[in-house]
């Protein structure tokens, strides 16, 4: 193996791996704190798991996951959305009832693939993603996929911040709350299925929620809570990535640990460690008019 | 279709539909459905992780499943309920997948753990099904009222006096006691749309709790019996058939509200 201890990075996968796992990173940190602020993690997590019945899919007509969990995530969240997602109470319901269909179909794709390959192992990278086998081809997709998600983001953050803090007062002002709602619901799909062939599609929750979650606790400011997500969730991937290429040292030797096992550990360490770090105290809501400020998560 | 280790199959299964209709019930009705994922998903791991130590997959399920009813219960009033019960479910599933790793004979059982196996049931898994389901009931059965208006009013049950995160914590201990036991039968992921479903759809056709709760477990048992004789005749997985089955159920539920509409206030 080339390289010294401290700078593996002299193959071709590791450098996808960085590559893609960056990307994942931020653009999970930037919508993280979105969701976590409309209390949409669940259905951050559901989309996910839908996304899984797409890299299934893929998997059986041959086609990169990727792709797979795009177009899923898509169709999943317009589907959420004419149930009924837009109301906060049935939302919780709406979004179960989405993902157990989608389950469903998931067991299905994978039994019909495993059937013909007579392989297990696609549910696997499909469930828990294998960062290092992601193909160089699908690298400028994951790109395109980020930027643009991110550019939406940014044309419509201020949009998105009033309709999750106080939708009506947005829609007072002439926004459109439930076309805004659809909008975040199509940008969450995509970025879970960046970070779902970055570190799996049951796992991309640690990302999306995580460094979302920790940072929130630590800033009240959203443009603030944005930048720390963002910076944190990079670097949770990119050190887990590095751990995980080293613990093929580690014991039981000869296997690799996952590198999403790694994003877990390291996101959750520092939502924990947010806890340490002040103590948490009753905020009293304040007026939007006052610039936008949240509750910590 | 009804013999040998089939039999086995349709008892374990509709002590399954009875556990999931009331569970679900009580999980939509209180909006604990991400707990409701998070519990038998998460507990995955830990059969994955009995399974590394050689030691009987239930406990591995049992006591992730408390363990994870236990944190979201506990943090669940210090932070965002959501945020909460994704990062215990990801803290679960991370693990999970670190001993998947480290064992590679495991991939084939983990299908079957999360998509559910319900063929080949034994006799000696049916009795432990059988009695955790009947503890699971009366377990709800006992704290019925409570469960209920602390789901309906609880500002009111605080002021009665009921602890309504203390009512939360027994629920959840309830319903993951009873999803681990069912999760080696139907599995981790479709244990979950057996549960919405079914009372998601009771609870869009009538606003009695009594009778939502009838209902429910009656289209809980209605889906896994065509479910089983589906998958019998096509050999597809079980878990595709509950999957559609509870969402299609649903969708009824709301066309029937949307036909009958305007008797009754809506009750999403």
């Amino acid at each position: 193996m080339a390289g010294s201890w401290w700078w593996p990075v002299t193959s071709g996968p590791v450098l996808v791996a960085l590559l893609i796992g960056g990307i994942a990173a931020i653009t999970s940190g930037i919508i993280g704190v979105f969701s976590v602020l409309r209390t949409q993690s669940f259905a951050g997590h559901s989309l996910a798991d839908i996304a899984t019945t797409g890299g299934a899919a893929a998997f059986l007509i041959g086609v990169s996951q990727f792709w797979g969990f795009l177009l899923m995530g898509i169709a999943a969240s317009a589907m959420m959305e004419v149930i009924g997602v837009q109301r906060r109470r049935g939302r919780d319901v709406a979004t179960g009832v989405v993902l157990g269909g989608g389950l469903g179909f998931a067991a299905l794709f994978l039994y019909l693939g495993t059937q013909r390959t007579s392989t297990t192992g696609a549910s696997f990278s499909i469930l828990f993603g294998s960062i290092f086998v992601v193909s160089p081809d699908t690298v400028p997709g994951i790109i395109a996929a980020g930027v643009v998600t991110l550019i939406a983001v940014a044309l419509l953050g201020r949009r998105l911040l009033l309709t999750a803090i106080s939708p009506d007062l947005a829609r007072a002002r002439g926004v459109n709350v439930r076309l805004t709602g659809v909008f975040f619901l199509m940008a969450l799909a995509a970025t879970v299925s960046l970070s779902a062939i970055a570190i799996g599609a049951v796992l991309s929750t640690a990302l999306l929620v995580g460094p979302a979650a920790t940072a929130l606790r630590i800033t009240r400011s959203p443009v603030k809570a944005i930048v720390v997500s963002a910076v944190g969730g990079l670097a949770a991937t990119w050190l887990s990535i590095w751990l995980a290429y080293e613990s093929y040292y580690w014991p039981p030797y000869g296997h690799g640990w996952p590198v999403s096992f790694f994003v877990v550990a390291l996101v959750l360490a520092g939502y924990l460690l947010s806890y340490a770090r002040r103590p948490r105290k009753a905020v009293p809501p304040r007026s939007p008019h006052e610039g936008v400020e949240c509750s910590p998560a | 279709m009804f013999t040998g280790l089939m039999a086995n199959t349709w008892i374990a299964a509709s002590i399954v539909a009875v556990i999931a209709g009331i569970t679900g019930f009580f999980a939509v009705l209180r909006g604990e459905t991400f707990a409701a994922h998070a519990i038998p998903n998460g507990a995955f791991a830990g059969a994955a992780g009995a399974f590394l130590l050689g030691v009987n997959v239930i406990w591995g399920l049992a006591i992730f499943a408390v363990a994870g009813a236990l944190g979201i219960g506990a943090l669940g009033s210090k932070a965002r309920h959501d945020v909460v019960t994704a990062l215990t479910l990801v803290l679960m599933l991370g693990v999970g997948a670190l001993f998947v790793s480290w064992s590679t004979e495991y991939a084939e059982q983990a299908y079957s753990l999360l998509f559910g196996e319900v063929y080949g049931v034994s006799s000696d898994e049916v009795w432990p099904i059988a009695g955790i389901g009947l503890i699971a009931v009366v377990a709800i059965g006992l704290a019925f009222r409570r469960l209920m208006l602390t789901s309906a009013m609880p500002e009111v049950a605080e002021a009665r006096g009921v602890s309504v995160r203390g009512t939360e914590i027994y629920f959840l201990i309830v319903m993951a006691s009873a999803t681990s036991m069912t999760v080696p039968v139907v599995g981790a992921l479709l244990m979950f749309s057996l549960m919405i479903g079914p009372a998601a759809a009771a609870r869009s056709v009538t606003a009695r709790p009594g009778l939502a709760l009838a209902l429910s477990v009656a289209i809980a048992l209605v889906i896994t019996w065509l479910s089983i004789a589906l998958s019998y005749r096509t050999n597809w997985p079980l878990g595709f058939f509950v999957g559609i089955g509870g969402a299609l159920f649903y969708l009824i539920g709301l066309a029937a509200r949307q036909l009958g509409g305007s008797l009754r206030p809506s009750n999403a």
